[in-house]
C-alpha cells in the first residue's frame, strides 16, 4: 500500500478510480519540473515580470510604537498582481499546464481572488478557463466576478449545498473527472488529494524564502514570531516554508473565529474543539462536521477563511507543536483593520487582518529587541464592498451605493 | 456470499440489474416502497446511498437526491435502520454505497460490524481508492461484507488487475469519464474497455454509469453480468413516483410489461 501525500496521518489521496490517471500525471509533471534546474529560475523570473516579485518586509515603525512592545514588520504579499499570495500558485501550476500540454484550467473559488488569479493566468498563457464559484459568494463578490468573466472566464455559480466554497471545489471536481484529458485542476489552496498540498505550499514557499531573506537583511536576525492567517492554508504553508528549520521561530497560523469560537458561528478547525478528523474533497484532515460526517457550516467576516477543511500539513505542523492555532473574531479583526489602516496607511484584506488581529494581542507582551513578522497575503482595498459592510458604519458610502443604484436602474 | 448469489442469478438470466435510490429520499417510508416495487419488478440487487453533504462521484440528480434527504434530516442511524427493514423483507443482495467520511466518522469496526447486523452484502465507496482501503479491508472482511471497489475506462490492465485483487463480490466498471447521470454512448466503442476489464477478474462486472433503458441493457448482454441503474430509477421517481417504478424496471430487459 503506497502512503504517498501523507503528513503524520493527515493528507492522502481519496478520489474516484476515474482521476488517478490524472493525478499520477500530475504528479511527475510536479516532480519532473522540481527536478528541472531551470524550472524555479523560471518560476521566480515570471513573478518578477508579471507579479512584482520580490514583495517588500515592510517595518510598521507606528502599529511598534502603538503596542510598545516587539518590532513589528509586514511581509507585502498584497503587492502581488491580483493584489493576494493566490498569484505565486496559479502562475506556477500555469507552468505546470504548459509543460503537461494541457489547454483549458478550472478553479474553484470563495471570495474571487483565487478565480481572479486564475483568469489572469489562463488569459496570460492562452487557456480555456472556467471558475466555479457558490452562488452566495457570487452574490457577496460580484467585483471579482465581473473581472474574472472581463478576464476571458466563464463564471458557474455552484447552487448545490450551502452554495460556498467547498460546493464550488465538489463542482470543480465534478468537471476535472468529465474534462481531464485537456483539463487542469487549479486548486487554490494547500488542501485536496496529494500531490495538491505539495504543489500549492512549493511554489507559495517563495514568500517564506524571500522573507526570511529581506527579515535577516534588514534586522540581520530571524523574527521571534511569525503570523499568517488560514484558511485552506496555503498563505501560511507559503510563509511558514520559510522558517520551518528555525527552532528559534515561532510559527503562529491564525484562524477565522467568526462570532466566537465558543459560538459554533467560526470557521476554526485548528484553534478549536469543534472540528474533527475525517475524509473529504480528497484528503484527511480536520472537518468542522456533525457526528455523522456531514460537513457543517462556517461562519467569517472573511470569505476567504470561511472552509470547513484545513491543509493536511498544517494539521501535520499543530500535531508536531511546530505551529501554534490561534483563533480570532469578527469583532477583532475589524478593529485591527482600522488600526493598521489608521497607523501604516495600509489596508490589509480581511483574511490576512486575522493575522493582525492575534499579532497585535501578542506585541505587547514581548520586548522591544524581539521582532515579529506578520504575512499580509492580500489587499482590502479592492474588497471595497466587503470592507465597508464590515465596517457597516458609513452613511455618505450607503448612500452612494444607492444613489448608483438608482442610476442603473434609469 | 455475494458472488455465488450473482452467480446462481446468473444461470436463470443472461443480464442481471442493480439499481441505486438514495436513503431517505424523497422519505424513508417512500425508500421502503420503492426497494418493493423494484424488487417485484424483478430486480436482481439494490444499491442503498446513504446521503452525504459532499458527494463528488455523483451527477446532479443524485446529487439533489442526497441534499433534499440531509434536508429532511436524514441521519446515518436512520439509514441503518430502514435498511435492516429493507433486508429483511426482501431477499435480495443489498449493498451501501456511500462516502468515505461516513465509514471514517462511525468507525470502520462500528460501521461494518453494524452492516452485518442490518443484513447488507457488501459496499461501493467510490472515493475510497485501493491504496487507502487498508483498514476498510480489514473490518469489512472481518464481517463477511464484500468490498467492491470500481473500473475506470482509463484504469491501465495492471492497475485493473490491482483494483481485481482488493474487490469482493462484484467489480463496478464505470463506462465513462465524468459523474453519475450523464448520457453514455453504449455502443462498440466500449467493447475494447468491457473486455480488458473481463480480462482483468473473474468476479462478476456490474456496468454503470448512464444506463437508462433497455437497449442500453440489451448491449450488456454477454459483455457483462450486471446492469446497474442509477440516476434514471431516481429521474422516474421524481417524474412518475412510485407507481412508476414497477413498469421502469420491467421495461429494462425487453420483457412486456401491463
Amino acid at each position: 500500500m503506497s502512503t504517498a501525500g501523507y503528513y503524520s496521518q493527515y493528507g492522502g489521496a481519496f478520489i474516484p478510480e476515474i482521476l488517478v490517471a490524472t493525478i499520477q500525471e500530475l504528479e511527475r509533471a510536479f516532480a519532473d519540473a522540481q527536478a528541472d534546474p531551470a524550472f524555479w529560475p523560471e518560476f521566480r523570473q515570471l513573478m518578477a515580470s508579471y507579479s512584482g516579485r520580490p514583495t517588500p518586509v515592510t517595518f510598521a515603525g507606528n502599529l511598534t510604537q502603538h503596542f510598545g512592545g516587539a518590532q513589528i514588520y509586514i511581509k507585502r504579499e498584497d503587492l502581488n498582481h491580483t493584489g493576494a499570495h493566490k498569484a505565486n500558485n496559479v502562475m506556477g501550476q500555469g507552468l505546470l499546464v504548459q509543460r503537461m500540454g494541457k489547454k483549458r484550467v478550472i478553479a474553484e473559488t470563495g471570495a474571487g481572488q483565487h478565480g481572479v488569479a486564475t483568469a489572469t493566468m489562463a488569459a496570460k498563457f492562452g487557456l480555456d478557463c472556467t471558475i466555479y464559484m457558490g452562488a452566495v459568494d457570487v452574490a457577496r463578490q460580484r467585483p471579482n466576478v465581473f473581472w474574472m468573466e472581463r478576464l476571458g472566464a466563464t463564471v458557474v455559480p455552484v447552487t448545490d449545498g450551502s452554495q460556498t466554497l467547498k460546493d464550488a471545489i465538489n463542482e470543480a471536481m465534478r468537471d476535472w473527472v468529465t474534462n481531464m484529458d485537456d483539463t487542469h485542476y487549479v486548486l487554490g489552496t494547500a488542501c485536496g488529494p496529494h500531490p495538491f498540498p505539495a504543489i500549492v505550499s512549493y511554489f507559495q514557499s517563495i514568500i517564506g524564502t524571500e522573507a526570511r531573506q529581506q527579515l535577516h537583511d534588514i534586522t540581520g536576525r530571524l523574527p521571534d514570531r511569525v503570523y499568517a492567517c488560514v484558511g485552506g492554508g496555503s498563505n501560511a504553508m507559503g510563509m511558514f516554508s520559510g522558517f520551518l528549520d528555525d527552532a528559534g521561530v515561532e510559527l503562529i497560523g491564525v484562524e477565522a473565529g467568526g462570532e466566537g469560537v465558543d459560538t459554533g458561528r467560526h470557521a476554526a478547525r485548528l484553534a478549536s474543539t469543534d472540528a474533527s478528523l475525517g475524509v473529504a474533497q480528497g484528503y484527511k484532515t480536520y472537518f468542522l462536521q456533525d457526528e455523522d460526517g456531514q460537513m457543517r457550516e462556517t461562519h467569517s467576516v472573511a470569505a476567504g477563511l470561511d472552509y470547513v477543511g484545513v491543509s493536511p500539513i498544517l494539521a501535520h505542523h499543530k500535531d508536531q507543536g511546530r505551529v501554534r492555532f490561534e483563533a480570532t473574531t469578527d469583532d477583532e479583526v475589524i478593529e485591527a483593520l482600522r488600526l493598521t489602516m489608521q497607523k501604516e496607511g495600509l489596508i490589509p484584506a480581511l483574511e490576512s487582518a486575522h493575522a493582525f488581529a492575534q499579532a497585535f494581542k501578542e506585541a505587547p507582551t514581548l520586548s522591544p529587541d524581539q521582532i515579529i513578522l506578520i504575512n499580509q497575503s492580500g489587499r482590502g482595498d479592492k474588497d471595497i464592498f466587503t470592507v465597508a459592510d464590515a465596517f457597516n458604519d458609513d452613511p455618505a458610502w450607503q448612500a452612494f451605493i444607492q444613489n448608483k443604484a438608482e442610476q442603473y436602474r434609469a | 456470499m455475494l458472488e455465488n448469489i450473482i452467480r446462481q442469478k446468473r444461470e436463470n438470466n443472461d443480464i442481471l440489474l442493480m439499481t441505486h435510490i438514495v436513503l431517505g429520499y424523497p422519505s424513508f417510508d417512500d425508500s421502503l416502497r420503492i426497494v418493493e416495487a423494484m424488487v417485484e419488478a424483478g430486480v436482481d440487487l439494490m444499491e442503498l446511498q446513504i446521503p452525504f453533504s459532499e458527494p463528488i462521484a455523483d451527477g446532479p440528480v443524485i446529487l439533489r437526491a442526497n441534499q433534499e434527504a440531509l434536508l429532511r434530516g436524514s441521519t446515518v442511524q436512520q439509514c441503518f435502520e430502514t435498511a435492516q427493514a429493507i433486508t429483511s423483507r426482501f431477499d435480495i443482495p443489498f449493498l451501501f454505497m456511500s462516502y468515505y467520511n461516513l465509514l471514517y466518522k462511525r468507525g470502520l469496526q462500528r460501521f461494518t460490524a453494524d452492516m452485518a447486523e442490518a443484513g447488507l452484502s457488501g459496499a461501493i465507496v467510490p472515493d475510497l481508492p485501493p491504496e487507502e482501503s487498508g483498514d476498510y479491508l480489514d473490518a469489512m472482511n472481518r464481517h463477511n461484507l464484500a468490498p467492491v471497489f470500481i473500473f475506470a475506462p482509463n484504469s491501465s490492465d495492471k492497475r485493473l488487475r490491482t483494483i481485481a485483487q482488493h474487490s469482493g463480490g462484484l467489480v463496478y466498471c464505470v463506462a465513462r469519464k465524468g459523474v453519475t447521470g450523464s448520457d453514455t454512448n453504449f455502443s462498440e466503442d466500449l467493447d475494447g474497455y468491457l473486455k480488458r476489464c473481463r480480462a482483468a477478474t473473474n468476479l462478476p462486472l456490474a456496468v454503470g454509469f448512464g444506463v437508462k433503458d433497455a437497449k442500453d441493457v440489451d448491449y450488456l448482454r454477454g459483455r457483462a453480468d450486471i446492469a446497474v441503474i442509477g440516476s434514471e430509477t431516481i429521474r422516474v421517481i421524481d417524474r412518475d413516483g412510485t407507481a412508476g417504478v414497477g413498469p421502469f424496471i420491467r421495461s429494462l430487459r425487453g420483457t412486456v410489461s401491463a
